[in-house]
């Protein structure tokens, strides 16, 4: 999957074409709807494009195998990012993008896997995808499978006292098999941060509860797979990537901008200045 | 005379024996839940959450993901109201085979006093959608309901107990889920009880059989789906009802009940349970003296429910 070394110009040149394919994806999702979180999926944007495209071994053939890798969008508002990748991959059409957060859909606001293919499982709810996740991958180690569990993880999310306990119980497992990523863009619901509570020193914090930690640039792709390929050569200690991320990435006015975080959606000049700036011609939905 | 919680570890030993497809969940109360023999047995089956019951409800959906059966073990307060948002999120809501099996129930729990006495448990998993609920009578209903539920997909809040209660059954008995079990017949008014309640509603009837008062005695180990059937049979059969639960009569057997009766055919009914209101530290016996959850207060409620009755038949 994610190979040896480093990637070349044309394969970044590839993932990045897709992650903003993706973006126009959230975008028409979010104008269609005419709310959800836009914020925090434009922000992971790259992570899940690496994710799903280079990282996982996780497809249509195998989505139901008990060996395929597993991902969980712990971060469950963010599920427009989520379903934008699962579109590329082919698990429903982009026609079901207009239908999101509608009744009789397959897309719910947040995840939901009995109603959508390729989702794992019912997050929303902070701090429970995570523990899922660690889950999964005590069950792989118990059964002796080789699969890895991938868990993206918000930074508010980490206001959950859950996600501690789970730092701890992954370390006691010793899960190797998981890597946790913090989409790291610095904006929770309401505000920054660092306004809300004493998250930091985030990265100290992570390697006193015995994980091994990185921290990386998360809209570089070189560095995504780096930390991916460092995480599986790391055995005896779960994984923690702690990427570096602006919130509302790649459209200018939600950037940084806690207003973005959800639930609404750019209307009138808004919407014009979103399609542009995610090369998206069409803005008629 | 056995408890609850040991009979739960001894079948668990048993089962785990016999087939590998569960594992047990602990939250550092192993002793307390009676799954310590267990541990000590399979311990490479036994999964030590600590003191984090949050984590270890969702911790449990992830392995019941991969095809393990997990029996997650905790009290009652903490598996109703620590992880409830847990136990519907990541377990009912996702539908996920997971087993939750609480100990210390109601005054049953005693000296540890209200922090540790759960009242409201039936109340809150019977609105939880997906979520079956199982409580046992005695030891031998208990390694017969806990067998049928491995079997049976999906979620499942099972209760076991902490105090020592009197064998009722034998180990012939039968456990079909959702179908209550007549253990007395009768025709003059219909007693419906729950777990440690049941060898009390059967003392009662049996104290009332000298008054000449015949109770019908329904032991309803599956809360939900209850089993509508069997009420509106003994409606028809007694046109009363006592409820016996130890636990708040606000949601629980009593309001299951009701909920049958008043849709299909209403009749009198009187509650047996704790009144609303947190009850205090003492030994079970004392507990259920002063909260009203004995034979004596069975009784009372029997007679109670006969005068209305009459009453309404004059009318």
């Amino acid at each position: 999957m994610g190979g040896d070394s480093d990637l070349n110009k044309k394969q970044i040149k590839f993932l990045q074409r897709l992650a903003s394919e993706i973006r126009t994806y959230i975008i028409r999702m979010n104008c269609y709807a005419n709310s959800g979180h836009p914020g925090g999926a434009l922000s992971s944007a790259e992570i899940i494009t690496y994710l799903f495209h280079k990282e996982l071994n996780f497809s249509l053939c195998n989505y139901r195998d008990p060996e395929r890798d597993r991902f969980i969008l712990s971060k469950g508002h963010s599920c427009m990012v989520l379903y934008a990748a699962l579109a590329q991959k082919g698990f429903f059409g982009i026609e079901e993008f207009r239908k999101l957060r509608k009744v009789n859909s397959i897309l719910q606001g947040h995840p939901d896997r009995l109603k959508t293919p390729g989702v794992e499982f019912n997050s929303g709810s902070l701090g429970q995808g995570f523990s899922f996740a660690l889950g999964c991958a005590l069950g792989g180690k118990l059964t002796m499978k080789k699969f890895r569990v991938y868990v993206l993880l918000g930074d508010g999310e980490l206001n959950e006292g859950q996600v501690w306990e789970g730092f701890m119980f992954g370390a006691f497992y010793k899960l190797d098999n998981l890597v946790a990523i913090v989409d790291y863009n610095k904006y929770q619901s309401d505000d920054l941060c660092s306004n809300v509570t004493a998250l930091e020193p985030l990265a100290d914090k992570f390697k006193a509860f015995g994980w091994n930690v990185l921290r990386i640039n998360g809209h570089n792709f070189k560095e995504i797979a780096r930390a991916f390929r460092n995480a599986k050569n790391r055995k005896g200690k779960p994984t923690v990537i702690l990427a570096d991320t602006i919130k509302g990435k790649g459209i200018s006015f939600m950037e940084n901008n806690p207003k973005w975080h959800g639930s609404l959606a750019p209307q009138g000049e808004e919407k014009k200045c979103a399609f542009q700036e995610c090369g998206c011609d069409d803005i008629n939905l | 005379m056995m408890t609850m919680r040991e009979a739960f570890g001894k079948v668990l030993v048993e089962l785990g024996s016999i087939r590998d497809d569960f594992v047990v969940l602990d939250a550092d109360v192993a002793g307390g839940t009676g799954t310590n023999i267990f541990r000590d047995k399979f311990p490479d089956r036994f999964i030590q959450c600590g003191i984090a019951e949050q984590n270890m409800m969702s911790v449990a959906a992830g392995l019941s993901s991969i095809g393990i059966i997990p029996i997650v073990t905790c009290y009652g307060v903490f598996a109703s109201m620590r992880a409830l948002e847990q136990a519907r999120n990541s377990i009912a809501y996702p539908n996920f085979n997971v087993k939750i099996v609480a100990s210390h129930l109601g005054l049953d729990v005693g000296p540890d006093g209200p922090t540790h006495q759960a009242i409201e448990d039936i109340a809150i998993f019977r609105s939880i959608p997906n979520f079956r609920i199982i409580s046992p009578a005695d030891p031998f209903e208990l390694k017969k309901a806990f067998t049928v539920m491995l079997d049976i997909q999906g979620p499942f809040y099972f209760r076991t107990g902490r105090s020592p209660i009197p064998f009722i059954f034998n180990d012939d008995i039968d456990f079909r889920l959702g179908k209550g079990v007549l253990v007395r017949k009768g025709n003059d008014i219909t007693i419906i009880a729950v777990g440690v309640m049941v060898s009390r509603a059967i003392e009662a009837a049996e104290k009332l059989k000298n008054k000449r008062i015949h109770c019908r005695v329904i032991n309803m180990s599956t809360l939900k789906p209850i089993d509508k059937k069997i009420i509106i049979n003994s409606a028809v059969k007694t046109r009363a009802f006592v409820t016996a639960e130890d636990h708040n009569v606000k949601g629980g057997l009593g309001s299951a009940v009701s909920e049958v009766l008043s849709q299909h055919c209403p009749c009198p009914i009187e509650f047996v349970g704790i009144k609303d209101t947190f009850a205090e530290s003492g030994e079970p016996g004392s507990l259920a003296e002063k909260y009203g959850l004995t034979s004596s207060h069975i009784i009372k409620a029997v007679e109670r429910v006969i005068r209305r009755k009459k009453k309404e038949n004059i009318k």
